[in-house]
């Protein structure tokens, strides 16, 4: 009898193993689906197609009477004029003005902004120049070289034309033209060209909202935790808050967008797009995680030790203080930093409060017009070019790395202030 | 004999359910005062009376006085903090904070501003120790976890820490339940020492103790004080059939 219902036992937790590791299977296989399908989309943005120009200048042009570099005068001088003159040394055939149009196409519409920049920041003296600089090629001819384009359709219905591949295999032959690392994508903010499209802006952005959020969500959500653990007097008005700090928790996310754009931005007329009113609605959002959170880390100290230090005549305050509130700190930031994670991925709140525009300076401010990080992929995404998607691609690879980075430190964290009784 | 504790027809019930009732009894000075009696039978309740630790519980609704040196402790001038500053608690299980053995016994005269600088804190600290006889054991670990130490000497840890803030009664909650006879006889020695100058109540479950380290004894049954005399007499001729049935191990 009793050998009969131990091999059915047996059997049984056979079988639920079975089913545990399985899902633990499915699971992690669709995990590593989805990231190296990301990663092979994204990989490729890690290089952007170069080419090499040499390139003389007169300083003199641009330098004031005192002989310092005058921005203004800096930024009238033709330098596309010069870019483009450079370039068409190396096809002196292509006379004709659509010819042309053309070929400047396979450079990125953003060559001679670039330029001024690097020769902003050589500071050169004055008197006249020659220097080799490297320059992004267009999205297209980038895509091109990475094999992104498919040159088999029709040539009428192809970004970029026989011609075209022409010149940029006549570039890469004469090695004028190759993929380098982009550097251009991790040092600056969001461009309409995806060449000079990069996601410190975004990153900027996040990290300066997840300060607001943080700074303001967290004291909130701990007091509030030992408020309802220790003081609150159990009663309808304390059942009434409890009910509604889970229910808060499951609004969707957007409520509390519309929430920051009434209130926030109309009635207290705080700046739009700013990482100040981002941070603020966000903090409102992970509120109630971080309340729940806490309360259970609170809850979970033995109350044995709130009891000595109540013993010993300590107030309710300092018991809570001084000693459930340091053994629960784990708990509490492990829950913060779920919290913070949910609010990094956030998308909704901050398009109800103008974070999604297009920003093309890193924010320096907490007032400073910027975006998010999903914001900035959900852009990019939404983007025509071709060159936009596998960067939005990257720029996911490292919001998740961003993520994963956040959990590391949680861990950390926790294994440091954890004690041992 | 003077009085420390007055208590008069004290009632205490967790919302409807009644766990003391009518309990009446004079505590005296300097003298260990045992409270036994069965499980659930409501000692442990009075005990945290006395130092109003119920206060902390939900729904707990005191009825009747007590007093302490001739003051109502639930008096409206009266401050659980400062009462619990005065009637210092040992609990059943050793609850030392997971800090230095140092920071567990500064812990109550920092808060109450005992000590005006650092060496007056350390003679505080060590007196306490030396007072619970630990001081031999720890001296060279002071900033070591408390929570690293043995069962019988956490209790001990937080006998001192109770002493450090110089009450004048010592409540203990079945302090030796959980420890073996040897951390138990040292404990019960220190209790010896102590009631010299503190007012020593404590609840035990061991009648072997109650009878070995006190001097008067109360009979606890259901909520309702059966008997209170000298722990010799209710040992060797209680005047309650329940008393007797009690002590002879016929029930409980």
């Amino acid at each position: 009898m009793i050998r009969k219902s131990i091999q059915s036992r047996r059997a049984r937790e056979t079988r639920l193993k079975i089913y545990g590791i399985t899902s633990i299977c499915f699971a992690l296989i669709m995990l590593a689906t989805l990231l190296i399908s990301i990663g092979l989309n994204g990989y490729s943005a890690l290089q952007q197609a170069y080419f090499k120009l040499d390139i003389s200048v007169n300083t003199e042009k641009f330098v004031d009477d005192s002989g310092a570099p005058d921005n203004n005068k800096m930024n009238l001088f033709n330098w596309d004029g010069l870019v483009q003159s450079a370039l068409r040394e190396f096809f002196p055939e292509v006379k004709d003005r659509d010819e042309k149009k053309e070929l400047f196409a396979i450079i990125s519409a953003n060559a001679g902004y670039d330029l001024k920049e690097i020769i902003k920041k050589k500071a050169l003296g004055s008197g006249s120049h020659t220097l080799s600089v490297w320059l992004h090629l267009s999205d297209d001819a980038d895509q091109y070289l990475k094999g992104r384009l498919s040159i088999d359709i029709p040539e009428e219905d192809r970004r970029i034309n026989n011609k075209q591949i022409a010149w940029v295999n006549s570039l890469v032959e004469r090695d004028i033209a190759k993929l380098k690392f982009n550097k251009t994508f991790f040092t600056s903010a969001d461009s309409r060209e995806p060449e000079s499209a990069g996601i410190l802006g975004s990153v900027i952005g996040s990290a300066l909202t997840l300060f607001v959020t943080i700074m303001f969500a967290l004291p909130l959500a701990v007091m509030a935790a030992i408020y309802l653990e220790y003081f609150a007097k159990p009663g309808k008005i304390t059942d009434f808050i409890e009910v509604n700090v889970n229910n808060l928790a499951a609004v969707p996310s957007i409520v509390f967008g519309l929430l920051g754009l009434s209130v926030f931005l109309s009635t207290f007329g705080l700046p739009r797009s700013a990482p100040l009113v981002g941070g603020l609605v966000l903090g409102l959002m992970t509120l109630p995680t971080i309340i729940i959170a806490s309360r259970a880390s609170i809850r979970s100290i033995p109350p044995s030790i709130r009891e000595a230090a109540l013993g010993l005549g300590a107030s309710k305050m300092q018991a809570a203080l001084h000693h459930v509130l340091p053994l629960a700190t784990p708990g509490i930031l492990t829950g913060t930093i779920i919290g913070m994670a949910q609010a990094l991925g956030e998308t909704a709140p901050l398009l109800m409060i103008g974070m999604v525009a297009f920003i093309i300076d890193i924010p320096t401010t907490f007032t400073s017009s910027a975006t998010a990080m999903p914001v900035q992929i959900y852009m990019w995404s939404d983007s025509a070019e071709r060159a936009f998607y596998e960067r939005s691609s990257l720029a996911i690879l490292f919001l998740v790395a961003f993520l994963i980075s956040m959990n590391l430190l949680a861990v950390v964290l926790r294994k440091k202030f954890e004690k041992k009784w | 004999m003077t009085s420390k504790f007055r208590t008069k027809k004290v009632e205490v019930s967790y919302g409807d359910k009644k766990a003391i009732r009518d309990i009446s009894l004079d505590i005296e000075k300097n003298i260990i005062t045992a409270l036994i009696g069965p499980s659930g039978c409501g000692k442990s309740t009075f005990l945290r009376c006395l130092n109003r630790m119920n206060d902390v519980i939900e729904n707990c609704s005191i009825k009747g006085s007590i007093h302490l040196d001739e003051q109502d402790i639930y008096g409206p001038d009266i401050d659980p903090v400062e009462l619990r500053a005065r009637v210092g608690m040992v609990f059943q299980k050793a609850n030392p904070f997971p800090k230095s053995i140092f920071d567990n016994i500064a812990y109550g005269p920092r808060i109450h501003g005992l000590a005006s600088n650092d060496s007056e804190l350390k003679d505080i600290v060590h007196n306490s120790l030396e007072k619970a006889g630990l001081m031999d054991e720890v001296k060279d670990r002071l900033n070591d976890q408390a929570t690293g130490l043995s069962g019988g000497q956490q209790q001990r840890i937080c006998i001192a820490r109770a002493i450090a803030v110089s009450p004048e009664v010592i409540l203990m909650d079945e302090p030796c339940s959980a420890l073996d006879p040897i951390a138990t006889a040292k404990i019960e020695e220190l209790m010896n020492e102590l009631c010299e100058s503190y007012t020593i109540i404590i609840v035990t479950h061991s009648m072997q103790q109650a009878a070995r380290v006190s001097k008067k004894t109360a009979f606890f049954h259901l909520g309702d004080l059966i008997e209170y005399n000298d722990t010799d007499k209710i040992f060797t001729q209680p005047e309650n059939q329940k008393t007797q049935d009690y002590i002879t191990g016929r029930f409980g």
